[in-house]
């Protein structure tokens, strides 16, 4: 008996090129365990688009569905429009945060901000793995990369924080830890529309567990220590993500989608 | 009848082939035609976005292709350089596309409300590797109106991006357009099965479609005919881009279009482009009355050219002149084909056209 959630990989790609003990898989399993739940068999009526890194392999082979692999950090407007083109299917975009947050941050200001109908997931971990652990927007101040040997002297971008300020429908950070939670974030997303975006916080082995002197499994359990639910912040307008990780829901409204609104502003046309 | 502007009859002849996507970011001399494209494509049932900026615009209009729309874009010499890597993704995907630039003068923001003529070499060659496109121009408002015609028809029959090179001359000038009642029109093959690759196989294989239960794979990483990333075996690599460069350049002689006029065998023969090969036409009529046989050799296409058909047609003639908006580039065309009696006339700065005296002018002088 084969395992239930295979049937939403290529089973011909197999393995996955990951790093043992990378987080990739468990965001992986977290994603399909919401379909399963969800009833969805078959991804037929799911795209996937990524980018270039790591995380934008998570679809590009591995997902079996139609997948578009495309430039670094272009993503969100390619999946702009195929969703725009296609309004039936659902449209989810995979990618780093040096490709979501770093090169591709304008498109996510400008997606979010139209409250484009796509689900962004938003794989976190923290540096540039795919090219040797160079800083990125979301590497923790102080924190030794390759770019940064005496300490990463930039502040931390809080993606989700800026995604809500657009008046997204949905913004949501959890760790590779917190995998119900994540889960059923990703249960919650699948159904809404609008512009919904997932961040998942996850370990780096190769780039940043072993400069930190962590294994994989040391990593999540760090991960797990230093979260901080967003209910529990005093002051959630000015939040230090240098040091913790702050997890949760930052946003889940329902304003009406860009499609809903191009509809109604062109209905007399048709 | 119609009276439009160049960049109007761009749209509309674009929305005649079947565009229905249009994504685009303002920039001057372009931007009337995308103001038209926001009017009049959702009454064609087509959807229209304006992006966040030129990159945002051409992943756009390709993820728009992708799921099924003809689609294009339009812009002007900074957008364009924005855009390259997005087409350069295009041609390794084999994504059909139009992107327009309605030239300016560059380099950098140079002169942005006027004529240029500067963007030839980085239509052909603006993108990183070994990629081949198609390049078109139009030197009239009834030509723009059928070059985007054309340029849809070859990019979904060649799945390949391409680009229209209209100068600031043109795409503002106001003219008399007939449009026809029937035009050829050409649809990409899909396909909604998995019997033949959508990356291989035929030298212009048939596209997937999405949400068939296909499980398409596009990659701009070296890919298998099925579209299976394969960024380590060379024969793939080779394979691939051979055959993304033979299905243009083996059909060189079908896209190389042009037209003649007066006679090419003469004292002088002009090569030109755009808002320049019309002042050229007047030249030749200035000329002919003088006693002087002279022609006009005006090119539709800038890539790929037929450099075997290029080569007989400026074989005969005395002196081959060619104007450009820019310091000269379409000169290395002809210098490639014939060495001797080769002039390059330039003109930039403040959009001030080549008028048809100073051609005549020069010419004049060069055979003396």
């Amino acid at each position: 008996m084969s395992h239930p959630l295979l049937r939403y990989l290529r089973k011909e790609t197999l393995p996955t090129a990951f790093c043992p003990g990378c987080g990739n898989g468990i965001l992986m399993k977290a994603l399909f365990q919401a379909f399963d739940e969800l009833g969805v068999k078959e991804l037929t009526n799911y795209v996937f688009v990524s980018g270039i890194g790591c995380a934008a392999w998570i679809p590009s082979p591995f997902i079996k569905a139609d997948t578009v692999h495309t430039l670094h950090g272009r993503p969100i407007p390619v999946a702009t429009g195929i969703k725009l083109t296609r309004p039936e299917l659902e449209v989810i975009v995979i990618g780093g945060d040096g490709d979501i947050a770093g090169i591709g941050g304008n498109h996510l200001v400008h997606a979010a901000r139209r409250n484009m109908d796509l689900l962004v997931i938003m794989v976190n971990n923290m540096i540039y793995g795919m090219t040797g652990g160079q800083v990125a927007p979301t590497t923790p101040r102080g924190m030794k990369t390759t770019t940064t040997p005496y300490g990463n002297p930039e502040y931390t971008m809080d993606a989700c924080a800026l995604v809500a300020s657009l008046g997204a429908n949905y913004s949501a950070r959890w760790t590779v830890g917190h995998f119900l939670q994540l889960k059923d974030s990703f249960k919650v997303t699948l159904k809404k529309r609008g512009f919904r975006f997932i961040e998942v916080v996850t370990q780096c082995v190769s780039r940043v567990s072993r400069r930190l002197g962590m294994t994989a499994a040391q990593h999540i359990k760090y991960f797990l220590k230093n979260s901080v639910h967003i209910s529990k912040l005093k002051d959630r307008g000015n939040i230090d993500l240098d040091g913790k990780i702050v997890v949760g829901v930052y946003a889940d409204r329902d304003r009406p989608g860009y499609l809903d609104i191009m509809r109604e502003a062109t209905k007399n046309l048709m | 009848m119609k009276f439009w502007s160049g960049n109007i009859a761009f749209a509309e002849g674009a929305l005649k082939a079947g565009c229905r996507f249009y994504a685009g970011y303002p920039i001057t001399p372009s931007s009337d035609l995308m103001e038209h494209m926001a009017s009049k494509l959702p009454e064609y049932g087509g959807i229209f976005i304006q992006a966040e900026d030129e990159i945002a615009s051409v992943n756009m209009i390709i993820g728009a292709s992708i799921a099924g729309l003809k689609s294009m874009t339009a812009t002007s010499g900074p957008g364009f350089s924005l855009m390259q890597e997005g087409i350069g993704y295009a041609v390794m995907t084999e994504v059909p596309i139009v992107i327009v630039d309605i030239t300016r003068l560059g380099p950098s923001t140079g002169q942005a409300t006027k004529a240029g003529q500067g963007d030839l070499m980085q239509a052909r060659w603006g993108r990183h590797g070994d990629q081949y496109l198609v390049v078109l121009s139009a030197s009239s408002v009834q030509d723009c109106y059928l070059t985007a015609i054309r340029a849809f028809n070859v990019s979904e029959k060649f799945r390949v991006p391409v680009v229209v090179l209209i100068d600031e001359l043109i795409g503002h000038l106001w003219e008399s357009v007939e449009v026809p009642e029937e035009v050829e029109i050409i649809d990409r093959e899909w396909t909604e099965t998995a019997d033949t690759p959508y990356f291989g196989g035929k030298l212009v294989p048939p596209m997937p479609k999405l949400g068939k239960g296909l499980n398409v794979l596009y990659t701009g990483s070296t890919h298998d005919e099925w579209g299976y990333r394969k960024t380590q075996d060379p024969d793939v690599h080779r394979k691939l881009v051979s055959r993304i460069k033979r299905k243009i350049m083996d059909n060189a002689s079908e896209i190389f279009k042009y037209r003649i006029l007066g006679e090419i065998d003469g004292d002088v023969l002009f090569v030109a482009y755009g808002s320049p090969a019309r002042s050229c036409r007047e030249a030749v009529i200035k000329l002919a009355e003088r006693g002087i046989k002279a022609g006009l050799i005006l090119l539709d296409t800038l890539w790929p050219i037929d450099y075997k058909q290029l080569g007989k047609l400026v074989s005969n003639a005395n002196k081959i002149i060619v104007p450009e908006l820019s310091l000269g580039q379409l000169i290395y065309d002809i210098l490639i084909v014939r060495s001797d009696n080769v002039y390059n006339y330039h003109k930039i700065g403040g959009g001030v056209p080549i008028y048809p005296n100073e051609l005549v002018s020069y010419a004049l002088e060069v055979l003396r």
